[in-house]
């Protein structure tokens, strides 16, 4: 019948138009907008380390006149500066945030001296004046202050004032936050202790689980960690029935019975800071960092596991953070008894960014 | 029927040495047709799962083209991506055509790699010229990749071993392996975050080729396919290979060495393999670690299958799958679709393609009967 065909028809053809134009529109550039390209190194929705950039990207798409376009799974190989090249290329992003560790040295590197015009940002605290160009720069958050906050509140929610802390490498950011857990354990209640065990890598999910079992077997009853993604981690403990602590990013909706508190990161500081000095056109600070006192870590609102007392003792010691009441008080020996922390040092002291002890208080080794 | 046979069989007949080269030309059409209509249903398929993803298939496309091809960037990005994969891919063509199904290019190009590194260790200290350090290192990659697969070789032939999961079982070792010596005692005590053997320094690295951001493994990869093509089509070698992929039984009893040739293919794709692993480690990473596991090995079987194990074929077909994980990265970030979209790509193409072999011979168009069959 004609008319039908006549429908069909045209159907057929604002169909394919309407195909068609979503296809172009893809490939318009918007001119003199912010574009930030970021890359994870694992999904974005892994209750850990990229879920953290991955919340702060959201936030930087309600800006107006600002685009983000976001890439994640990007291993730590040459794949990463293929995946930075591209948004650069293709994109025509202003501002590259890489935010895996092994992607800084050779990729960002090499391509911060080939792209001049472009700024690299990369979240770890690796960047020096002396060694690397200019557009590149580093940012990280000082995570310790919120460990010490979840430990304080963890001293106060233990029976058996035995916590355990599953961790990936010795490195010194990650002693940092076991040292700093266990002094803010011992602040709210001086019986508590520490023990930890390394998986060996960022994101182990066969180890991780094994480490909480054991830790749990071993009498601790509540469990935190450091490792790329906690989920394994809390939800194990969870099933346990002990207690948790959470890291990176919210894992609070893991452990409904358990959750105490959990250390964040606010990376939504420091991007919006980059998206609003991109559009004013002004240089980029080639380090920024911070904790409490400059907005840029958070603690998970508590959770059920969290009584009363322990929500108090934690929010006075974020108060006391803001106003940056230092972690380390001197003398402090390290698990081996040497002292190893002679005098008070600042939070963002650089002596603390080279720790590598455990201090003591921590049972566990490094190697 | 017979009234408009007989003039065109006697037209086909008259046309003589011209009418066999169509002939010809039309039965191996169908080695071209059939993998072309299995991509085409493939793309057809891989739509409607998009459009129930609530996706535009045609702006996929077009990133596909635009992130692949469509740009003097993305060309380059591509061609980077299919160097290692024509090497993988040889290696499992060449095994392929004496008979053998060997999937274990990963562990061949991961120990190839290692051992191109370790060799360099003392080569770079003793400051030996880079042009010769390349040439020893690329050799010791090659002759592990070969030892390591034509082991596999040697247990089909030897021992009735399954070959598809020894070399499987191998890659497995290999990279095991690798990862206990370049954690342990071959490990750079200088790079606290990322256990590495002693990276090999700029001086050493395989460059780019002049006027472009490709490096020389690409050039190897094509000039080995050539002479690959050359070995199975030109050689008695090469027909002796064909021959016994075809029957191995009555390659035996025509005398042929049939085991000889079985280990001499795997060590050739081992060789392939291995060489490959060299390319990663002097061309991108400079040093061996656990980046060489990068699954380059396993897309070399897609791309070798593709190319229904011919080595000519291989060049085509990696530069398209060059070109599908080349774009994978912008239809991710344009589409918003997780990056797992590009490998349920692949996947669906292998599966496809698998399921296309049972046409061959089933159309008519291709069976000729014409002027090389005289009566």
């Amino acid at each position: 019948m004609p008319q039908m065909t006549f429908n069909r028809r045209v159907f057929l053809k604002t169909g394919a138009a309407a195909l068609v134009a979503t296809g172009s529109a893809a490939r318009i550039a918007r001119a003199g907008n912010v574009i930030i390209g970021i890359v994870y190194v694992g999904p974005r929705d892994d209750f850990g380390w990229n879920q953290a950039h991955a919340v702060a990207a959201q936030a930087l798409k309600t800006i107006p006149g600002v685009t983000v376009v976001e890439e994640e799974n990007v291993p730590e190989t040459d794949a990463c500066s293929k995946a930075m090249e591209s948004m650069i290329n293709l994109d025509n992003a202003n501002i590259i945030l890489g935010t895996s560790f092994g992607y800084f040295d050779p990729f960002m590197v090499d391509l911060a001296k080939k792209y001049a015009k472009v700024e690299l940002r990369h979240a770890a605290p690796l960047w020096s004046a002396s060694k690397h160009p200019m557009n590149l720069g580093s940012y990280f958050g000082y995570l310790n202050q919120a460990h010490y906050v979840d430990g304080v509140a963890a001293g106060l929610s233990t029976k058996s004032n035995k916590l355990g802390f599953v961790a990936a490498k010795p490195i010194a950011s990650v002693l940092s936050n076991i040292n700093s857990f266990m002094l803010g354990a011992k602040k709210s209640n001086p019986n508590a202790s520490v023990q930890v065990i390394f998986t060996g890598d960022w994101s182990l999910p066969v180890r991780e689980a094994e480490a909480t079992n054991t830790l749990v077997d071993a009498g601790n009853d509540v469990i935190t960690c450091h490792v790329d993604s906690p989920k394994v981690v809390i939800e194990t403990a969870e099933k346990r029935g002990v207690k948790t602590c959470g890291h990176n990013a919210s894992q609070a909706p893991l452990a409904p019975k358990g959750f105490i508190t959990g250390a964040e990161y606010k990376w939504v500081t420091i991007y919006k800071g980059y998206a609003t000095e991109l559009a004013e056109g002004k240089k980029l600070p080639n380090m920024v960092a911070g904790g409490y006192e400059s907005d840029m870590v958070q603690n998970t609102p508590f959770g059920a596991g969290a009584d009363e007392a322990a929500r108090k003792a934690a929010t006075v010691a974020i108060a006391d953070l803001k106003n940056k009441k230092p972690i380390y008080v001197g003398p402090l020996k390290d698990n081996k008894g040497k002292v190893v922390i002679d005098k008070t040092y600042d939070n963002l002291d650089p002596f603390l960014d080279q720790m590598n002890y455990l201090l003591e208080g921590v049972q566990g080794s490094i190697t | 029927m017979t009234d408009i046979a007989e003039p065109l069989g006697r037209a086909a007949i008259s046309l003589g040495q011209w009418g066999d080269l169509s002939v010809r030309l039309r039965r191996g059409a169908e080695y071209i047709a059939i993998p072309l209509l299995a991509l085409a249903i493939t793309g057809v398929l891989f739509s409607i799962f998009l459009l129930a993803l609530g996706k535009s298939p045609i702006e996929f496309f077009q990133l596909v083209d635009r992130g692949g091809f469509g740009t003097a960037f993305s060309v380059q990005n591509t061609l980077q991506r299919s160097s290692p994969l024509i090497l993988t891919a040889l290696a499992v063509a060449l095994p392929a055509r004496i008979g053998l199904i060997i999937i274990g290019g990963e562990g061949a190009l991961v120990v190839g790699g290692f051992a191109a590194a370790v060799v360099a260790i003392p080569l770079v200290t003793g400051n030996v010229p880079p042009l010769l350090t390349l040439c020893v290192m690329a050799a010791a990659g090659m002759l592990v990749g070969a030892v390591w697969i034509g082991i596999v070789g040697y247990l089909r032939y030897a021992r009735g071993v399954n070959e598809t999961i020894a070399s499987l079982l191998m890659t497995y070792i290999g990279i095991a392996f690798m990862n206990f010596f370049v954690e342990g005692s071959l490990r750079d005590l200088t790079n606290p975050n990322k256990p590495s053997t002693m990276p090999i320094g700029d001086a050493y690295m395989v460059g780019k080729i002049p006027g472009t951001d490709v490096h020389w493994g690409l050039i190897a990869g094509i000039v080995l396919a050539i002479l690959l093509s050359i070995l199975l089509s030109r050689t008695t070698f090469g027909f002796a290979v064909r021959v016994a992929g075809g029957n191995p039984r009555a390659a035996l009893a025509q005398g042929l060495p049939v085991g000889k040739l079985i280990v001499i293919c795997c060590a050739i794709a081992g060789a392939c393999a291995g060489l490959a692993g060299f390319f990663e480690v002097a061309a991108i990473q400079g040093r061996a670690n656990a980046s060489l596991v990068a699954g380059y090995g396993f897309t070399g079987i897609l791309v070798s299958f593709l190319a229904r194990h011919n080595p000519l074929a291989i060049i085509p077909v990696a530069i398209l799958f060059g070109g599908i994980v080349a774009s994978g990265g912008l239809i991710e970030r344009r589409m918003g679709l997780p990056d797992a979209t590009v490998l349920v790509l692949q996947g669906l193409t292998f599966v496809v393609l698998l399921m296309s072999e049972t046409l061959y011979g089933r159309f008519k168009i291709f069976q000729v009967r014409g002027a090389t069959e005289r009566t």
